[in-house]
């Protein structure tokens, strides 16, 4: 049988990098194929060729047996190739049906005929299980829902080739597991899927056959059915990789940071953090687990002194720091890993050496007086990529060209690299791959064993079992339960974080086995 | 379970009492106009003053006639006080829905407390007033189209200034060669479509800082008028007299009393204004060329993936969007004293601006705002008319008014607008 698609020794160079060398990739009818590599390695390049987003410098593409030229999106929408990208292409003012139909309106006379593709975007709803109000206004839904639009979106082009690239990274594992049911029925029905992706686990969980990239080449290719987390991560990878976290029991001592009754607003203006309490000691790590947008966010920013503590009181090492500046915190031998660290951990112009200074800038050797030292700069951030395993071209390159695994490094080399006495992470594995995740959780075990207090604030459910000593469950702003790891199991915390109470996820849920181990996905 | 029943009232309670505050303080500001009407109208006259509005046009034509309204001064000056002092207490004490409106019609009570007293002993001609409101309204809101099309579209147009300078210019000129207002208003739109042409090139195609681009070529236009101007037209006076649009009554409707004589007995170009803002709105929203140049707008690259031309759509908006200017710079010349002048668009096109921010980037909205600006304008001058006894505010004082409304309406009541998310953003395939 002719593959739907086929990708015949897809090249393309970019300035300085190979990002697809001589990729080949067949798609069958009615599969989910997933393309596994780490960031960078190439996925997404080969995809937006697919797409007509990028022109390839050689290599053919065959849709259904035919050679076709996709120069732009319009050709792969006529050869029924849909793509819902990662960070999502809707339009936040307008409703569903306008963002739906915007290129391919359907018009009575001059006039959109918006019930018209109301009503079909109600058919392809029902007919797949995809619940969305086709007036609501995108603004309005939840990331979950936007997807589905996306989706809707591709399959009111009547697409049956669909690409979706690292379409969880921003769902809920609620929200995942829904948008996976959806893919299932697609491909039962006939449409074509190829999913990009880094999470090994997914990609098992999901795909019938998987294709993995390696620095733009294909490394391998398998059915999914007997397939190992392990095998797939040392062919992404190209070296073997540790999946569970090495550590020894935790060694808690003096409190470090402590805060009590702490009351935090939002931006707008709702009580996020609602009077949460809590205690981290030296020598273990304390992660807050729960679902995202439960306050996490505000209670580290209020920690940071980014943002008002409105009621309660912030102590770091016995000092009172609530309200205090960040570089106050700072001083209190404190680091802080930013949830998002495009926005708020770099500052993406800069080269690598000055986003490595950019908290201690004013102290010697850096600063004397009002000069700075250049040369201290560059001879510190050379010695820190050498430490830390930054790949970067030199150190003098804007951050912004360093991929996502490579920018966190320099923000955990910048953290780290000075003795702590608590380190504040917030998210900070969220879209990494397998080989920086690793890196990461090492550093962070490897502080803690130094005698520092860690706060990890976590979605991943897996991450923070994996990591935590202690587990703090937030809930609408508050601690559900503060419990040691060893005495629940990861379906008990993952009831606590839907919002039930300590005594109902422990009558509900299976107690923990032998000691769980997280495995990295 | 405490956990999720607590948080609710208090998060409640916070929102509640920063509400609380803002509500206060509008009914304090309430309070305060209130007094103002008190102290400086009430007190400057006296019982058995009367106001006289009238309502008639001027000119003899056929229209429903209406009698003068008569208003006794000192007793209609308390009555508004005592209103906007009980709207301020009823704000305070209970709090108005939706304030906005209250404190609109407070403004509006304001403005008709100070003309009752500015009239006092003497009469004015209220329909006067609103005819010219409409007048100095429409190169203001041509101004505020021509920002919506490229507005919408991303691109922001600082240059409606020297778009509308040069239209006025060109249009006065052609139709003094000619001896045909209808090309000179077409030489206007033409050479403000060019102007457009250029815009677009650099802001789309090369990517200029839109800001820098719109404020050069106001530059340009400012320079290349002036210097016209002086060069040609004022040794030769026969290229500035291109005569005037005389006013067209649209039979049936400028009969309606008020609303007739002063938005139905106008100048073709106003007509072809209210054509613009219907044409535009329905454009803009139930079209496809509209639904595609808001898209392009909020968020080019998820248009550009559906296959929509970014560049080609921002191309025809900005080149309208010139065309638009143009018909307003006409106004200026052959719509009004039908000479050119140095400068004669004085600000106009940057009102329009703020006008089309005001009115949130839509086309009645803009002109609601364009209305506003161009009442305090014909307020200006009918105070100027009435004399330093009636009104003790230096005339130099009284021409400030439209930008003083201008920046207190941009700073204090539109307060945050969300402009088109992509507005002035140059838009590259990457």
């Amino acid at each position: 049988m002719t593959p739907v698609l086929d990708l015949r020794n897809i090249t393309k160079q970019f300035p300085g990098v190979l990002a697809n060398d001589h990729i080949n990739l067949t798609l069958e009818e009615g599969e989910i194929h997933a393309l596994l590599g780490e960031n960078g390695a190439g996925k997404s390049t080969l995809m937006n060729i697919l797409y007509g987003l990028y022109s390839p410098d050689e290599g053919e593409i065959y849709i259904r047996g035919q050679r076709t030229q996709i120069t732009g999106p319009t050709d792969a929408i006529r050869q029924g190739v849909g793509m819902v990208h990662q960070h999502f292409m809707l339009i936040p003012v307008l409703t569903v049906a306008e963002n739906v139909m915007l290129g391919e309106e359907t018009t009575k006379g001059l006039v959109l005929d918006r019930k018209q593709v109301a009503s079909r975007i109600r058919e392809l709803s029902q007919r797949h299980g995809l619940e969305v109000d086709p007036d609501a206004k995108i603004e309005n839904l939840s990331v979950g829902v936007r997807q589905r639009v996306e989706i809707i979106k591709v399959l009111y082009r009547s697409a049956n080739i669909l690409i979706l690239d690292e379409p969880t990274a921003v769902l809920t594992p609620q929200e995942a597991d829904d948008l996976f049911g959806i893919l299932r029925s697609l491909r039962d029905q006939g449409v074509s899927v190829i999913f990009i992706s880094h999470k090994l686990r997914e990609v098992l969980d999901l795909a019938d056959r998987v294709t993995v990239i390696r620095r733009g080449r294909v490394v391998g290719e398998a059915k999914t059915e007997g397939a190992s987390q392990a095998m797939l991560a040392e062919l992404m990878v190209g070296r073997q990789v540790d999946l569970t976290v090495e550590k020894k029991p935790a060694h808690a001592a003096e409190t470090v940071l402590s805060f009590e009754n702490l009351k935090v607003l939002d931006n707008r203006l709702q009580l996020a953090v609602n009077g949460a309490s809590l205690d981290v000691r030296a020598g273990e790590i304390l992660g807050i687990a729960g679902v995202q947008g439960n306050g996490q966010t505000e209670l580290v920013e209020a920690l940071m002194g980014l943002r008002t503590v409105q009621n309660g009181t912030v102590h770091i090492a016995g000092q009172d720091v609530t309200n205090a500046s960040p570089r106050t915190i700072t001083e209190c031998d404190v680091s802080h890993i930013p949830e998002d660290r495009q926005e708020d951990g770099l500052v993406l112009p800069f080269p690598v050496h000055d986003n490595l200074i950019i908290n201690t800038y004013y102290r010697s050797p850096f600063s004397k007086g009002v000069i700075v030292n250049q040369q201290a700069i560059v001879d510190q951030a050379d010695g820190l990529i050498q430490e830390f395993d930054i790949r970067t071209p030199s150190a003098a390159v804007p951050v912004s060209n360093l991929s996502g695994g490579n920018q966190q490094k320099v923000i955990v080399a910048r953290e780290l690299n000075r003795p702590i006495k608590l380190l504040v992470a917030n998210q900070p594995t969220r879209g990494l791959d397998v080989g920086s995740i690793e890196f990461i959780h090492k550093q962070l075990v490897q502080k803690r064993d130094n005698g520092a207090a860690v706060l990890l604030v976590s979605a991943e459910l897996d991450e923070i079992m994996g990591l935590a000593d202690r587990i703090a469950v937030i809930f609408k702003g508050q601690f559900t339960a503060i419990v040691d790891a060893d005495d629940v199991s990861k379906e008990q915390v993952g009831l606590m974080m839907a919002g039930n109470s300590l005594e109902e996820a422990l009558a509900n849920a299976p107690r923990p086995t032998t000691k769980e181990r997280a495995i990295v996905t | 379970m405490a956990a999720t029943t607590a948080p609710i009232a208090s998060i409640g309670s916070y929102a509640a009492r920063r509400e609380r505050r803002k509500a206060i303080a509008y009914g304090v500001f309430f309070l305060l106009v209130a007094l103002a009407i008190f102290f400086f109208f009430v007190r400057n006259s006296a019982p058995g003053m009367e106001s006289t509005f009238k309502l008639n046009p001027t000119t003899k034509e056929k229209v429903i006639q209406l009698g003068d309204l008569v208003l006794p001064t000192y007793q209609t000056l308390l009555v508004l006080a005592t209103v906007v002092g009980l709207l301020g207490l009823y704000q305070i004490m209970r709090g108005f829905k939706r304030v906005v409106l209250v404190l609109g019609l407070v403004a509006l009570l304001f403005v008709f407390a100070f003309l009752v007293w500015a009239v006092r002993d003497k009469s004015i001609n209220l329909l006067g007033i609103l005819t010219f409101t409409v007048a100095a309204a429409t190169p203001i809101a041509f101004g505020a189209m021509s920002g919506v099309m490229c507005e919408r579209s991303g691109v922001v147009n600082i240059a409606i200034e020297g778009m509308m300078l040069t239209g006025a210019m060109v249009a006065v000129i052609v139709a003094s060669i000619s001896g045909n207002l209808w090309l000179g208003l077409a030489g206007a739109v033409l050479i403000s479509g060019l102007l457009g042409v250029f815009l677009a090139i650099l802001a789309i195609h090369f990517r200029v800082d839109q800001i820098i681009a719109g404020t050069a070529i106001n530059i340009f236009a400012l320079g290349i008028t002036s210097f016209i101007s002086q060069r040609f037209m004022q040794p030769n006076p026969a290229l500035n007299s291109g005569g005037v649009f005389s006013k067209v009554a649209i039979p049936g409707l400028s009969q309606i009393p008020i609303i007739g004589p002063v938005f139905f007995n106008q100048s073709p170009i106003v007509y072809i204004l209210f054509l613009t803002i219907i044409a535009i709105h329905f454009m803009l929203f139930y079209t496809r060329w509209g639904l595609r140049t808001r898209a392009v707008g909020e968020h080019p690259s998820a248009a550009d993936t559906l296959g929509v031309n970014v560049f080609k759509i921002r191309y025809v908006n900005v080149i309208i969007g010139g065309m638009i200017a143009g018909v307003g710079g006409a106004y200026f010349t052959i719509g009004s004293v039908g000479r050119f002048d140095e400068a004669i668009t004085a600000g106009k096109g940057f009102i329009g601006l703020a006008a089309m921010i005001f009115g949130r980037w839509n086309p009645f909205g803009a002109y609601g705002a364009s209305l506003i600006f161009g009442f305090s304008d014909a307020l200006q001058a009918r105070l100027q008319v009435l004399g330093k006894t009636q009104v003790p505010i230096p005339s130099e004082w009284l021409l400030i008014l439209p930008y003083l409304v201008t920046m207190i309406v941009l700073a204090g009541v539109v307060g945050k607008t969300v402009a088109p998310a992509a507005d002035g953003k140059p838009y590259t395939k990457d």
